[in-house]
């Protein structure tokens, strides 16, 4: 039935046609953040439309907002021609608006058909269940969409690529006219992919319009009649993939240019010229649990390496490992030369490494505890002497961090929570700073930071650096990768794929480098 | 000030009904039943700083009146056979330190939920106890009672002994890493575990704590009486939890001081006495305690939807 990929028919678009779902100049804030700015975007029916864009270029903050799970500022919403004024999930639901998430949000401890059924006729609270039609239904829907699974199997048992398969039969059976897919082959393995793809075709053959989000740019060249590019919460562009021939009307360096295209705005601190000896060396490390594959890299002293890649690509994971957070399974760490190994994070401190992890109201700072508590934290044991704590002691550090890094608050007593997004990670820094590590490694340092806090840490990385500290800087903000590091290192599928030179890489070679097909 | 905010308006509460009794029954201020009544909070007073740990590292154990119970009997099994009463003690603390251990072992490294673990724990001992003891009372030898001393010199002892150690462990836990790492893994314990602090190892340890003091507590129990009740530990549990959350001792953890939970405790443990003097039916004591722990509750859930808000 199903074409084969890459020889699509022109897809049943009606030109002239109202579109399915319009926005129009949508706006969304978070505090400061400006997450979605003035987005106009269109979706016809039976169209698969492709929205792209860097992290952080403001797609989830799109699909929330198609949803309804976020109501816009501002702008217009219009479905079937129709402007909606308050849409909610619920309202969104009735409209048929249906969305295929990554994580699939399925109840683990009920069968398949009760999943379904739940999703596609909320029933009334003491209303009979008729399980025959139920289990009839589900073994329908997914027949339909061609997946072999048992509707009577707990989800808790299925894989990952089965449970997104329940998901779009939910949505099919729901009568959706729109369903959002949000990255769904990000697990998948080639065949499920390609099981995927034929109901994404069958869906868009019966008029269904689909918001296809992906990274892989194959796909959207497999998959999409348009493009939508997002970049800084706009849309730049949208693009037709196909002309009505269909030869190809667009090529991947377009595309890539077009998600990246800005030039480098912020002003970064000049690079240090000068080297010292290698304090990191990593040779073949891998760790099954973590997703990191035979990594490979050294880092030297006064050096800052960049590591850039998507979501997802562990880089994160890499980190982990180095810190002892999921030790590594084989492979070795060298730090100054001697292979050491790192069982746990008390480990990885001891032997100089410290890591400011991702997010740090997570995984940072200690909202309740004052400042000058979450600096000393992990350095109990070398900085108090017999482990009585020196209150007198403490204060002088903290009001020396404070001042060194530039960090507002009231005092060594003001607690974590008290201080702004740039201040916690200062004071994220401070405590590992005060460690004194010989390799600091560095995850999204100015994630959520404003632009002030932000280039004021881009001075503390870079004066770090220049006072003999290994950095593994990763960074989804690629501004910032390029304008900071004096290398650049780019992952994907847990591997490290490319080493760039940080003063000559553009955004293009690191953006076409983590886009590659594995 | 704010810091402070509960812990003050439970002081605050306490003085205040003090004050009620000086003015209307200033009988309640007669020395001797005053210090008996005193005396006789000495071992809740005990579990409520074991107690008052346990919350902050963000667990709860009610298995501790079971663990009063057995270390109470052990205690008194030796002290009857004739051994001194340091003997007594050293067998009692141990036992605790013991049952505590397991605690901490099923639920700091197997990741159990306490409530669970220690809801078993608690059955699986009062069970154990009644099996072996089947109710019996031990009679104690008569050195025993007040450490063999007069009464009023036991029970000073017994007040000035239990406050020194609250004075003491609250001390500790602000002075100390170890302290200082109670309030991290209780706030958070994967950013402690990030700072290289090892939550299992400071959970467990906790537990040994509790287990400890509340064979301290069997044993202060002990000395105030002729003989041991094998049933002398049920619902201890409850009184020592609930003054901790009066006192002001989050069950979110990270956040309670000891002398909070000391005032939460004398506060519960004076409405009834209050009672019977203000000549109140003492029916309502469970009410007006239940209604108290109800303030303290909703209180907390104010003061941490403002601060996520």
């Amino acid at each position: 039935m199903n074409p084969a990929p890459g020889t699509l028919p022109t897809p049943p678009v009606s030109p002239g046609g109202p579109p399915l779902f319009r926005l129009s100049q949508v706006t969304k804030s978070f505090g400061a953040v400006r997450a979605l700015r003035n987005v106009s975007f269109e979706l016809a029916p039976g169209e698969v439309h492709a929205l792209l864009g860097e992290n952080g270029a403001g797609k989830s903050t799109l699909i929330k907002v198609i949803t309804g799970a976020h109501q816009p500022d501002g702008g217009l919403l219009e479905f079937e021609g129709r402007e909606v004024s308050h849409l909610t999930p619920t309202r969104a639901r009735q409209l048929g608006i249906a969305c295929i998430y990554q994580q699939p949000a399925l109840f683990p401890d009920l069968s398949v058909a009760e999943n379904i059924g739940l999703r596609l006729e909320p029933p009334g609270s003491f209303s009979r269940v008729n399980w025959q039609q139920r289990h009839q239904q589900a073994r329908e829907l997914l027949t339909r969409i061609g997946a072999a699974i048992d509707p009577e199997t707990e989800v808790r048992a299925l894989s990952m690529p089965e449970q997104q398969l329940v998901e779009i039969a939910c949505a099919l059976g729901s009568g959706a006219k729109l369903v959002v897919m949000d990255e769904p082959t990000a697990s998948l393995t080639r065949t499920e992919q390609e099981l995927l793809f034929g109901v994404v075709r069958d869906l868009r053959a019966s008029g269904v319009g689909v918001i296809y989000i992906s990274h892989r740019l194959e796909e959207i060249f497999a998959l999409a009649d348009r493009v939508t590019v997002l970049r800084d919460g706009e849309s730049v562009a949208t693009r037709s993939v196909r002309d009505a021939d269909g030869t190809s009307t667009l090529t991947e360096a377009e595309l890539i240019r077009m998600m990246v295209g800005r030039e480098v705005a912020a002003i970064y601190p000049p690079r240090t010229a000068t080297f010292g000896q290698t304090v990191l060396g990593i040779d073949n490390l891998s760790c099954a649990a973590g997703g990191v594959r035979e990594v490979s890299l050294e880092v030297r002293a006064g050096e800052v390496f960049g590591l850039a890649g998507l979501v997802g690509a562990g880089r994160t994971e890499l980190a982990r490992v180095l810190f002892g957070i999921t030790p590594a399974d084989s492979g070795t760490i060298r730090l100054n030369g001697h292979t050491i190994r790192v069982g746990n994070p008390q480990e990885a401190v001891e032997h100089g490494v410290a890591y400011v992890p991702e997010d740090r109201r997570r995984h940072g700072v200690i909202l309740p505890l004052p400042i000058a508590h979450n600096m000393t934290m992990a350095i109990h044991r070398r900085f108090f002497p017999g482990t009585w704590l020196r209150f007198g002691r403490e204060e002088s550090l903290a009001s020396e961090f404070i001042q060194k890094l530039g960090i507002k608050a009231y005092g060594p007593a003001a607690p974590g929570g008290s201080l702004s997004g740039g201040n916690q990670q200062k004071v994220s820094l401070a405590r590992w700073l005060a460690t004194e590590p010989r390799l600091l490694i560095l995850d999204e340092p100015t994630q959520g930071v404003d632009v002030g806090a932000k280039s004021e840490i881009h001075k503390i990385i870079r004066d770090l650096a220049a006072e003999g500290l290994a950095v593994l800087m990763i960074s989804s903000d690629l501004p910032e990768v390029l304008g900071m590091s004096d290398r650049i290192g780019i992952m994907q599928g847990g591997r490290l794929v490319h080493v760039l030179d940080g003063a000559t890489a553009t955004a293009d070679a690191v953006m076409t480098a983590a886009l590659a097909a594995a | 000030m704010n810091r402070y905010f509960r812990e003050l308006s439970v002081t605050g509460a306490l003085v205040l009904l003090l004050a009620v009794l000086a003015i209307w029954a200033p009988h309640f201020y007669q020395p001797q039943p005053l210090l008996s009544r005193f005396t006789a909070q000495t071992p809740a007073l005990i579990l409520t700083i074991g107690m008052t740990l346990v919350m902050i590292v963000r667990q709860i154990d009610i298995s501790v009146g079971a663990q009063f119970g057995v270390c109470a009997v052990v205690a008194g099994l030796i002290s009857a056979s004739g051994a001194p009463l340091i003997v007594a003690l050293a067998a009692a603390l141990a036992a605790g330190a013991i049952m505590g251990a397991l605690n901490g072992v099923l639920i700091a490294w197997m990741g159990l939920p306490s409530i669970v673990v220690s809801l078993a724990t608690m059955v699986t001992w009062a069970e154990l106890l009644r099996l072996f003891q089947q109710g019996k009372f031990i009679n104690l030898p008569a050195n025993v009672q007040w450490f063999g001393l007069s009464q009023s010199a036991g029970q000073q002892g017994l007040i000035f002994g239990s406050v020194l150690l609250l004075a003491g462990v609250s001390w500790l836990l602000k002075n100390r890493s170890g302290g200082r790492h109670i309030y991290a893994v209780g706030s958070d314990a994967e950013a402690a575990r990030l700072a290289g602090i090892n939550p299992k190892l400071t959970t467990f340890t906790v537990f040994v704590i509790m287990g400890t003091l509340a064979g301290l507590a069997a044993v202060l129990n002990m000395v105030q009486s002729p003989q041991v009740d094998p049933k002398c530990g049920v619902a201890l549990e409850l009184r020592a939890i609930a003054a901790a959350v009066v006192g002001g001792v989050a069950v979110s953890g990270g956040r309670g001081r000891l002398w909070g939970s000391f005032a939460g405790l004398l506060l519960l443990a004076t409405i009834n006495p209050a009672l019977t003097f203000l000549h109140v039916e003492a029916y309502w004591e469970k009410a007006i305690q239940g209604l108290v722990i109800l303030l303290a509750v909703i209180a907390d859930g104010l003061r941490s939807r403002r601060q996520t808000s």
